[in-house]
C-alpha cells in the first residue's frame, strides 16, 4: 500500500518525520505547482534530491558550491558528457582537483538545499515509493534528518494550526526511548535547549512554560520542533496513572468493577 | 440496571456512526443532519450531536456507545460525553491522511479530559489506498504501548475486536492499579 497525500494536510515536514522514524527506503516523489520533486531515503536517511527538472549532475553541484568555475563546469559538461557523477568524482579526485570532502559537503549541501526549498511547498500531492531506488552512476550521500525536520517545524507560525497540534498544555513531556537519536548532534536554539532541561513526565507543558517564561504560542512552537523530531512524547503528567475513574462504574468495589468489565468482555465475545 | 458506557471518537467520516451500527443490538440513535460545509462534502450527512448505540450485557448491566459528532464545531459535546466513559476509542479513517491531524488532536484533547484507557482503530483497512498501521502509528505519534487495531467499522468481527482491546486495557489498568 502506497504512501500517499496531499501536502495541505500533510505538510514535508511531517513526511520527513514519518520517514526517519519508520527508517524508510524509498523515493518520495511530489508533484508541486508545475514541478515534481523526488527524495530518495536510506533506511531513514536522506540520500538523494532532486528539484523538479533543475539540473542535479555533479558537475552543476559543484558549480553552485563554488567548488568549479563556470568555465571548468563547461568545459566538464563537453568533454565529461557520457560519464557518471560516479567516474566524474573519482575522475576528479584522481586527478587532484577535489578531494571526496569536497564532493561529499557539496552534495550534502545541496540535497539540504532541495529539501529548504521544499519546505515552501504548500500545495501539491506527494507518494511514497517504498524500495524504488534506481540511481544508476549518481552518488548517494547519508544525511540525518533530525535537524531538518526540526528546521521545517520552525516554519510553522500558524497559531491556530499550533493549537490543533497540541490541544491541551496540561500534559507532560517524556524523551523517546528510540535508539539511535542523539541529542547531542541536534541543532537546538537557545529557547528548545531551556525547554529540553525541563522535559519530565513530572512537568506539565504549562509548568515548563512558566519556569522559561514563555507564552502558549511559544511553548507550542518550541513543543511542535520537538515533537516533530521524535525527540518527546506526550505522555499525561506523571501523578495522574492511566486509570477508568471510580465514577465510569456503577458500584465502587473493585471486585465488582473487575466483574462488571469480564462480564462485559464475555457479551462481546458472544456477539 | 446497571450502566456504564464507552465514547467512540474522531474526525469527521472517520466511520464513528458506522462502527457503533455494527455491534448495536438497537437502531442507532443517530443525529444526523445534511452537510452544510462544501469541504466536507465527502458523505452527504454527519452526526451533529452523537450516536446512540446499546449492548444488553445481562439483567443487570447494559453497555452504552456513545459516537461524538465529527466535525470541529461540535467539539463542545466532547467534553460533555466524555463523562463517566470507562474509556474511549479513537477512530481514523486509514485512506484519509489529512484528517490524521485531527486525530492527533481529537486524541490529545481526550486523554487531556480524562486519563481514561483507550485504543486507537485504523478504519478502512479494506480499501487499496489504506496506509498501513505502523505509518499511521507514526502519523499520529502513537507509542508503542498504544493498541492501534486494524477495523473495517461495518464489519461486525473487527468492531469486536477492537471493543475487546479496549476491556482488556481497562482490566489491565486496574489489575495494575490494584497492585
Amino acid at each position: 500500500m502506497a504512501l500517499k497525500g496531499n501536502l495541505r494536510d500533510f505538510t514535508i515536514t511531517q513526511l520527513l518525520n514519518l520517514i526517519n522514524l519508520a527508517r524508510k527506503t524509498g523515493t518520495l516523489v511530489i508533484e508541486g505547482p508545475g514541478d515534481t520533486s523526488r527524495l530518495m531515503f536510506r533506511e531513514g536517511k536522506l540520500s538523494f534530491a532532486q528539484f523538479g527538472q533543475e539540473d542535479c549532475s555533479l558537475a552543476a553541484i559543484l558549480l553552485r558550491a563554488s567548488k568549479i568555475t563556470q568555465n571548468q563546469y563547461r568545459i566538464l559538461r563537453e568533454r565529461t558528457a557520457q560519464m557518471s557523477d560516479k567516474e566524474l568524482g573519482l575522475l576528479l579526485i584522481n586527478a587532484g582537483y577535489l578531494t571526496q570532502e569536497d564532493i561529499i559537503s557539496s552534495l550534502q549541501q545541496y540535497f539540504i538545499d532541495v529539501v529548504r526549498r521544499l519546505f515552501t511547498w504548500v500545495e501539491g500531492f506527494f507518494r511514497f515509493d517504498q524500495d524504488v531506488f534506481t540511481l544508476d552512476g549518481k552518488i548517494t550521500v547519508k544525511i540525518d534528518l533530525e535537524n531538518l525536520i526540526i528546521e521545517g517545524s520552525r516554519q510553522l507560525r500558524e497559531w491556530e494550526q499550533l493549537q490543533e497540534e497540541i490541544p491541551s498544555l496540561d500534559m507532560a513531556l517524556k524523551f523517546t526511548d528510540r535508539p539511535g537519536t542523539n541529542l547531542k548532534n541536534i541543532n537546538l536554539s537557545i529557547e528548545e535547549w531551556r525547554v529540553v532541561s525541563y522535559v519530565s513526565p513530572k512537568n506539565t507543558i504549562a509548568q515548563i512554560a512558566k519556569t522559561v517564561k514563555m507564552n502558549d504560542l511559544e511553548i507550542r512552537r518550541v513543543v511542535y520542533s520537538l515533537l516533530q523530531a521524535g525527540l518527546v512524547e506526550l505522555v499525561r503528567p506523571g501523578g495522574m496513572p492511566v486509570a477508568t475513574p471510580a465514577r465510569a462504574f456503577p458500584t465502587q468495589n473493585k471486585d465488582e468493577q473487575k466483574s462488571l468489565v469480564n462480564r462485559l468482555i464475555s457479551r462481546i465475545r458472544s456477539i | 440496571m446497571q450502566t456504564v458506557k464507552m465514547v467512540v471518537t474522531g474526525p469527521f467520516n472517520a466511520g464513528k456512526t458506522a462502527f457503533i451500527q455494527s455491534i448495536s443490538e438497537i437502531n442507532v440513535v443517530s443525529t444526523e443532519r445534511k452537510i452544510s460545509s462544501e469541504a466536507e462534502r465527502v458523505k452527504n450527512t454527519t452526526t451533529v450531536a452523537m450516536d446512540f448505540g446499546r449492548i444488553t450485557v445481562d439483567e443487570d448491566l447494559v453497555l452504552y456507545l456513545f459516537g461524538t459528532p465529527g466535525q470541529k464545531r461540535f467539539d463542545f459535546m466532547w467534553e460533555i460525553l466524555s463523562e463517566g466513559m470507562l474509556g474511549f476509542i479513537v477512530m481514523v479513517d486509514s485512506t484519509r491522511p489529512e484528517t490524521f491531524r485531527e486525530a492527533r488532536s481529537i486524541l490529545e484533547t481526550f486523554r487531556a479530559y480524562a486519563p481514561t484507557p483507550y485504543v486507537v482503530a485504523a478504519n478502512k483497512q479494506d480499501l487499496p489506498d489504506a496506509w498501513e498501521l505502523e505509518d499511521i502509528r507514526l502519523a499520529l505519534r502513537l507509542s508503542e504501548k498504544t493498541k492501534l487495531l486494524p477495523c473495517v467499522a461495518n464489519k461486525k468481527d473487527t468492531v469486536k475486536a477492537v471493543l475487546l482491546e479496549l476491556l482488556y486495557s481497562i482490566l489491565a489498568e486496574m489489575e495494575a492499579g490494584g497492585k
